[in-house]
């Protein structure tokens, strides 16, 4: 037997091919699990057993001559507010500790249809409110190249499994940049596929018009790999693509971009932006043009109001979505002596200060007298914003800017000033608000000695061309 | 014309959103977030200068269309184990306090 591959790709070819185990690729990630989780703390809860099970499943489906799917052996992590049947999923929230969902989400599903092993579920920001993971009610997630600080978020558990070596990919959701920034201040690969390109039945809903599922990775291939088991339609999802999707292909993981209009977003190199960042932005745009792009600087006027119209649309929407939190059907109940002091307890009880902040928000913004000038104004503001990249998208394929503003901060650094923690997702909201893709690429280290990553973005379905790109700056990062 | 924008979001205005949420906040409590969401707000009325007349509201990325499928009866959630999962149940049902009235 052979060691363990270290991408999904090649672990996925060598339990096929018979020259490792499942029960061997198991093993090896979860002793990666047991020498770094004391100090990182990605994991909300490691499925040793369930893991070991389902890697004797694959190896006796193996044995017995069965066909094995395209991430055969391969161990997963999953964010935390994705269901699993009959085991945790806790959001990162007390309201919802100890729950076990009745139901497995479709991407897992999927994933486990093509031999994928979900290993652990990830520590996330609660109810993926946060660009830190400092938001758990179950106490922070640490970057693992450096512990003193974030890992981003609010995926950052997803981020960090990949990170630490704990699974080779993650699942994680989006809705302002919760898999791209912390893919970025860890030094992965994270994708925000098209809004509708995968299902969400069995996601958490935080704020349903922008949320989605996508993977971490290791590398870009992994990435697609991942993307292309979980894509598709769901009839259990209304918002799901009904039409057959590209795959990615290897032609695309070539990274050929020659003859590829790229845009820089002016917008996004402006004010806050940290110089370090800004520089690995402009090389990752000269290893692009070296290689036969043409690449251009190119104004998208709207994308500066994307944080505003962004902090009225997704607390809105999660005003909305977490009213179901009311200790009656699952989760957290404090009792009390009528119906009304019930809901209020438990919800007081069981929520965060962010998520208590967020459902404030959003309900003031709902509110009567309110609705117009903030709710109906950001929706109008979205339209302009989505129009503003469709002009741009008529001259370039894709666009690039830096994923986060700057690398990883430290713990406490942003937690008084909830502004200031926003503005982690300046440069990631616009994907979420057009319903375009984007991904994180790694790109080098800031001045600090800590990853950076490059984001391209693309119009929705332009997942090949975000791959091609993002192939291309894998090759050529420093 | 002054717009409900234009005024800088009260303690009266945040107590009353809590009892809308259903949330009970300490006065404490009350104090940080009434400072935190009018900063919030006061970011977001950068938007006051676009003009958007004539601008369709975006709710949603997708156009929507109406789903259909066949009336045909399939599998649901298994109801043992969905309530085995409630605060409370009885009978086959979520249990919740009174509702109504006092007691007969």
């Amino acid at each position: 037997m052979s060691p363990t591959p270290s991408t999904a790709v090649d672990i996925a070819a060598a339990v096929r091919a018979g020259d490792v185990s499942a029960a061997e690729v198991v093993e090896t990630h979860l002793a990666a699990i047991d020498a770094r989780e004391a100090e990182l703390h990605a994991c909300n809860a490691v499925l040793a057993d369930q893991a070991r099970a389902a890697a004797t499943r694959i190896d006796a489906a193996r044995a017995a001559g069965e066909t094995l799917g395209p991430l055969a052996g391969v161990p997963v992590a999953l964010k935390d507010n994705m269901c699993t049947r009959g085991i945790p999923t806790t959001c990162s929230s007390k309201i919802l500790e100890g729950w076990r969902p009745p139901y497995d989400a479709t991407v897992v599903t999927k994933l486990q249809e093509a031999g994928a092993i979900v290993i652990a579920k990830t520590n996330l920001d609660e109810f993926a409110m946060g660009s830190s993971t400092e938001n758990s009610a179950f106490g922070p997630t640490k970057n693992p190249h450096d512990i003193t600080k974030v890992p981003g978020g609010s995926s950052g558990g997803s981020a960090v499994a990949v990170a630490a070596g704990f699974a080779p990919i993650a699942l994680g959701s989006d809705t302002g940049g919760s898999i791209r920034q912390p893919a970025a201040l860890c030094g992965v690969v994270g994708l925000k596929p098209t809004y509708g390109a995968v299902s969400r039945y069995g996601l958490v809903a935080f704020a349903s018009s922008l949320d989605q599922i996508g993977p971490f990775a290791g590398t870009v291939a992994d990435a697609a790999a991942t993307y292309n088991v979980i894509a598709g339609h769901d009839r259990r999802d209304s918002t799901s693509y009904m039409e057959p999707l590209t795959p990615i292909s290897e032609a695309d993981l070539a990274g050929d971009v020659s003859g590829m209009r790229v845009g820089i977003i002016s917008e996004l190199l402006g004010e806050g932006i940290a110089d370090d960042v800004k520089r690995r932005l402009t090389e990752a745009a000269d290893a692009l043009s070296a290689a036969g792009a043409k690449v251009e600087e190119t104004s998208v006027p709207a994308c500066i109001y994307g944080l505003s119209a962004y902090y009225l649309i997704a607390p809105a929407e999660a005003s909305s979505n977490l009213a179901r939190y009311d200790g009656v059907r699952y989760g957290l109940r404090v009792d009390a002596d009528n119906i009304t002091g019930m809901y209020t307890a438990t919800r007081s009880a069981g929520f965060g200060p962010e998520v208590k902040r967020r459902i404030m928000l959003g309900t003031y913004a709902l509110s009567a007298g309110y609705y117009d000038a903030y709710y109906g104004k950001a929706l109008k503001v979205r339209s302009l914003i989505a129009r503003d990249f469709a002009t741009a998208y008529e001259k370039f394929d894709v666009l690039l800017s830096p994923t986060a503003p700057t690398t990883a901060f430290g713990f406490g650094a942003k937690t008084d000033n909830p502004l200031a923690m926003y503005l982690s997702d300046v440069c990631t909201i616009p994907s979420n608000l057009c319903g375009d893709p984007a991904i994180s690429v790694p790109f080098g280290t800031g001045d600090d000695g800590l990853p950076v990553g490059v984001q391209v973005l693309a119009p929705a379905l332009g997942e090949p061309a975000l791959f091609r790109v993002a192939a291309a700056l894998e090759g050529s990062a420093p | 014309m002054a717009t409900p924008m234009a005024k800088r979001l009260t303690r009266e205005e945040v107590a009353h959103v809590a009892l809308l949420a259903r949330l009970v906040v300490t006065e404490a409590e009350l104090d940080m977030f009434t400072g935190q969401l009018a900063d919030i707000l006061e970011h977001a009325n950068d938007v006051e200068a676009l003009d958007v007349s004539g601008v369709d509201a975006m709710a949603h990325p997708l156009r929507l269309r109406n789903v259909f499928r066949d009336d045909v009866i399939e599998p649901t959630l298994d109801r043992d184990e969905v309530l085995s999962q409630a605060p409370a149940a009885e009978d086959g049902r979520f249990r919740v306090p009174r509702i109504l009235g006092e007691a007969p």
